[in-house]
């Protein structure tokens, strides 16, 4: 890259800090200049863990990956011919990032974003700068760009905004002002009073910036490209005086037009802030009115007030033009950018169908509401969790009986002593050291056809029963000879019809006096009237009960046969002993986490080994 | 803005904490009242009983200087003179400089009697710092600038090591004195930065001790962060005081205020309140430049504000914005029955959205009709950015709606072309 140019097609950038739109803007720029390569090659981003990972971007329609690094200096040695660095730091950080940017061998110009720079910091950077022949655009910028080469972050706004000003390819202007805020102001207006804008930076308005306004008027004057200078300058300071000497010495001698802003500062009160930073006049020399004096006094072309800019702007093009320095520019119709998919569904320009329906609770307004309920009144009117079970389970607010059945069930199932299979696993696996996840998922996994099974079971074949019409001996012989399995939900290994369940009798109780009609567990008392004819502890057991004591709750509630057949065929029954029986699962896990319990090794003597 | 200015007051109690770090033979007195109208002055002098035991000086602290010539400088005073002079003066208005203002703060402190008087002061530049001094300090150091030696320090030097007496003239026996002195306040210039630091004049008193005695300084206000140990206290920082004769009026400091509570920039300035060119521009760059073409065009007389709105502010925030403008415009319909313009003016937003930000300026002039009418108010409107055609057609519509004189124009006119329509306008005779 030559002396004078800061930026290219080729030009590629570190940016530091993970900002995602300034990146996107950057590519969507890139992609309707019709740059081969994207301008972006890495990220900053020194809060990540990782040393690298990935954004995803668009370049175009394609979408394609920018690493992102955890430190400049890993990036600087994966990106070599990255010379740019943006930097989006904060105030506070800037100093020491763009230290490090500047202090790098492979970053040529670093673009400080930051408003609120120490002085003192800006100028130790300029200093590093200058020994090291590097180049500072900023603090205080948007930045700049190089028409169809190059885009600094946000510079020129919206794609719209660069479409109309026609910087997706190069004109023959380079422009230069303080003012980031005008920038898009001034490569529109330039690109409607000349061929449009082949350079245009804003380098800031802190009182002292990185590169001056005859920095970057040198470099252009230098660019065989470019054929005519803009620049903006601003009350305070002395900066433009350069421009002036650069004048006297032939050192600028393409037509420049040039405006210092800040010429009511004479009628304003003293100390007002007007404007920037830099923009205070300490002196009678650093005021609009001098310098804009001085600069037309040394052969800039300086208007008589920002109305006229235009008009001189176009009057110089045109002169220009007319005296074939200037060949007309090679237009083109830069390429469409197809619309973020939000801003068009913002727009009501697109439409996608959902793939996941979800009709139980909704968690984008201001409350989390289940079922239609907000949460908040769930917990003010202290609902119980048999309600909150209804609302998300059958989408409905069950009455009270209801209610109290599940809590009833949840209880009973809560927990059967340590020995069962899905209670022995989760304490073998915490004893194994494992998390609690784990281990509850261990002991969960073990609920199936033989264990918890009983409860769904005895629902399925008692409720095969009754719709079959088959009396209660009919049904024990179907289920002899044809399932050819023991009835589930009867028996007991050791409670009889002279030693009764307590929990099958006060599940029973509420039934029978809470539900309107429970035709299940007359019929199966009916069926245990027979069984335990034949033997005293072929007993209704609780497994039983739960199951067919569920199916008399669904024909109690305002549920329709279909209704029903979901609720059975969507397993709620295994819902209700899966989520009570964890309560139990995750106490026997706690209880050996709290013993700090050793790995559990079976002993040999309960194995027989043989071949 | 990153240079302020502190008060007298504030500058010598920095110095008097952070000088002796650097030179540990700084012996100040660190005797300073301020006296302002709220002051129980029989307190004050009870808690700070040398003022009754020694002579004072008084002399007003709100930053600015030639206190002498203005008569407003009390030397070697006891304690009774002391007393007349803050009754007498407190409160008191009068011109500095062509700005008339309230005399609010006056300090007290130990005369010193001193025969010479030294000047020093440091400034910055872009590759380094200057140190300015002279023999001939006080009142006629202006008068006398060729005698002052400028030392330029170059950004980054160890002031320490650094040979500045080759660089001054030969100080005869103050040298022992002045040398670490000048030294050690440059360490304090660097480490608190300061932009500027003037000591007109200093004095060595008969055991050698420098005492400064009259002081001027401004902090780099953006470098608060980085000294939250001394002056960038976060509980307790060192104010940053207006120029004299700067005060805000309610509206000024509503808008102040309002500013202060969002991320976006809100800014307003009443120059003439009976003023027929009224501004409401986004951006700061833009709102420099509508000002000036309004002063250039020969409306500087009619200006009745400066101010911008810019950073995306909400929609609610610029209709407060907006409503608080039409309020002053309206305020004094012209005794003469002259229109008054109202631009609402700005460049090609970056990323404000053109469209919400003027949905609150429109509601602000649905409220405001009949005001708007009365005073004979005609907005001009000229903008563009994100959503720039939806905002410019609110503003075309609230006019057509409401009978209000707008006009509007986007960004195919020239940015200050409406104060150039303006012009015309007035020149055929208003609306």
């Amino acid at each position: 890259m030559v002396d004078y140019e800061l930026f290219n097609r080729n030009t590629q950038a570190i940016i530091y800090g993970f900002q995602r739109n300034p990146i996107q803007r950057m590519l969507d720029f890139d992609f309707v200049s019709k740059r081969e390569k994207n301008s972006v090659a890495a990220i900053i981003k020194p809060t990540q863990t990782a040393a690298i990972s990935y954004h995803n971007v668009f370049f175009g329609n394609k979408e394609i990956v920018i690493p992102i690094y955890k430190t400049l200096d890993l990036a600087t040695k994966k990106h070599p011919n990255a010379d740019v660095m943006i930097n989006f730091a904060s105030f506070r950080s800037s100093y020491e990032t763009s230290k490090e940017a500047l202090e790098s061998n492979t970053i040529r110009t670093v673009i400080i974003i930051a408003e609120g720079i120490p002085e003192r910091q800006s100028r130790k950077l300029i200093k590093i700068a200058e020994e090291r022949k590097k180049n500072i655009i900023g603090p205080a910028t948007v930045g700049g760009i190089v028409a169809g080469a190059f885009k600094i972050g946000n510079t020129a706004g919206t794609l719209e905004n660069i479409t109309l000003s026609k910087l997706y390819r190069p004109g023959s202007v380079g422009f230069v002002s303080k003012s980031g805020g005008l920038s898009n102001e001034m490569n529109f207006m330039i690109s409607q009073t000349t061929d449009g804008v082949y350079e245009g930076i804003a380098i800031g308005g802190d009182r002292f910036p990185g590169s001056k306004l005859i920095d970057h008027l040198m470099r252009y004057e230098a660019n065989p490209k470019i054929k005519m200078l803009v620049a903006l300058g601003e009350i305070g300071g002395t900066d433009e005086y350069a421009i002036v000497e650069a004048l006297k010495n032939k050192k600028i001698t393409k037509p420049i037009v040039v405006w210092v802003t800040g010429t009511a500062a004479k009628i304003l009160p003293k100390g007002l802030q007007f404007g920037h930073a830099g923009a205070m006049a300490d002196s009678s020399k650093e005021t609009a009115d001098a310098k804009n004096r001085a600069l037309r006094e040394a052969g800039a072309i300086v208007p008589e007030s920002y109305e006229d800019f235009d008009k001189e702007i176009r009057k110089t093009f045109d002169k220009l033009k007319q005296e074939g320095i200037i060949q007309p520019v090679e237009d083109f119709e830069p390429p469409a950018i197809p619309m973020d998919y939000n801003t068009a569904v913002r727009l009501g320009k697109v439409r996608r169908p959902t793939d996941v329906v979800v009709t139980i609770s909704d968690d984008r307004g201001d409350v989390p509401t289940f079922a239609g309920i907000g949460l908040d009144t769930i917990i003010k009117d202290k609902k119980s969790i048999g309600y909150v079970i209804g609302l998300l389970w059958f989408k409905r607010e069950l009455p009270e009986f209801a209610q109290e059945f599940i809590e009833i069930v949840i209880k009973l199932t809560a927990d059967h002593g340590p020995a069962v299979s899905g209670a022995h696993n989760a304490i073998i696996t915490a004893r194994a050291g494992k998390d609690l996840m784990s281990s509850l998922a261990s002991g969960i996994l073990t609920i199936g056809p033989r264990f918890g099974g009983a409860i769904s079971n005895a629902a399925k074949y008692f409720r095969e029963a009754l719709q079959k019409g088959m009396n209660p001996l009919e049904f024990m012989g179907y289920m002899k000879n044809v399932v050819q399995i023991n009835i589930p939900g009867i028996g007991h290994r050791i409670k009889s019809v002279q030693n009764p369940d307590v929990r099958v009798q006060l599940l029973k109780e509420f039934v029978l006096n809470n539900f309107e009609k429970h035709p299940h567990l007359d019929y199966a008392l009916e069926v245990e009237k027979l069984t335990t004819s034949k033997r005293n502890n072929l007993i209704l057991n609780v497994d039983g009960c739960v199951g067919i004591t569920f199916l008399d709750l669904l024909e109690n509630l305002d549920f329709t046969k279909e209704e029903i057949e979901d609720v059975i065929h969507s397993e709620a029954l295994n819902g209700l002993f899966v989520l009570g029986r964890s309560i139990g699962m995750m106490g026997h896990v706690f209880d050996q986490k709290r013993q700090r319990a050793g790995l559990y090794r079976q002993p040999w003597d309960e194995i027989l080994f043989t071949d | 803005m990153a240079q302020k200015n502190i008060y007298e007051y504030d500058a010598k109690k920095l110095i008097a904490s952070e000088l002796p770090k650097y030179y540990p033979d700084f012996k100040y007195h660190n005797k300073l009242v301020i006296i302002d109208s709220e002051t129980d002055l029989e307190k004050a002098i009870s808690e700070n009983p040398w003022i009754n035991t020694e002579k004072v000086v008084v002399k007003p602290d709100q930053l600015f200087g030639k206190r002498g010539k203005a008569n407003l400088l009390l030397l070697d005073a006891s304690c009774d003179e002391m007393k007349d002079f803050c009754y007498s003066n407190l409160d008191r208005v009068c011109e500095i400089g062509n700005v008339r203002g309230a005399l609010k703060r006056l300090l007290v402190e130990p005369f010193i009697p001193h025969e010479k008087e030294y000047y020093v002061s440091i400034t910055t530049e872009r590759d380094g710092d200057l140190i300015h001094f002279s023999f001939e300090g006080g009142i006629f150091v202006e008068e006398n600038w060729d005698k002052v030696i400028h030392v330029p320090i170059p950004l980054g030097t160890d002031i320490t090591s650094f040979d500045l007496r080759s660089k001054l003239p030969d100080l005869g026996d103050a040298k022992g004195v002045l040398i670490p002195f000048i030294k050690g306040l440059y360490q304090l210039f660097v480490d608190q930065d300061f932009t500027f630091l003037e000591i007109n004049p200093f004095a060595i008193t008969g055991d050698n001790k420098v005492v400064p005695l009259d002081v001027k300084a401004r902090l780099d206000d953006t470098a608060m962060f980085l000294h939250a140990d001394s002056w960038g206290n976060p509980n307790n920082p060192i104010e940053f005081p207006a120029a004299f004769g700067q005060t805000m009026s309610e509206k000024e400091v509503y808008i102040r205020e309002l500013d202060e509570k969002t991320g976006a920039s809100l800014k307003l300035k009443v120059l003439n309140p009976v003023g027929r060119v009224w501004t409401m521009v986004a951006g700061g760059g833009a709102s420099v430049i509508y000002t000036d073409t309004i002063v250039d065009l020969g409306f500087g007389e009619e200006l009745g504000n400066y101010g911008e709105y810019s950073g995306n502010p909400s929609r609610e925030y610029t209709e407060i914005y907006a409503q608080t403008i039409i309020d002053l415009i309206t305020e004094t319909p012209d005794p003469a029955g002259r229109s008054k313009y109202l631009i609402i003016g700005g460049g090609i937003a970056n990323f404000t959205d053109v469209k919400a930000t003027f949905e609150g300026i429109v509601s602000a002039i649905r409220n405001s009709v009949e005001k708007l009418k009365k005073a004979k108010v005609k907005i001009y409107v000229r903008r563009g950015g994100p959503n720039e055609k939806q905002g410019l057609e609110l503003m075309k519509q609230v006019g057509e709606e409401t009978g209000v004189p707008i006009e509007v124009y986007d960004r195919y006119t020239h940015m200050t072309r409406v104060v150039d329509l303006i012009k015309q306008a007035e020149e055929a005779g208003g609306i």
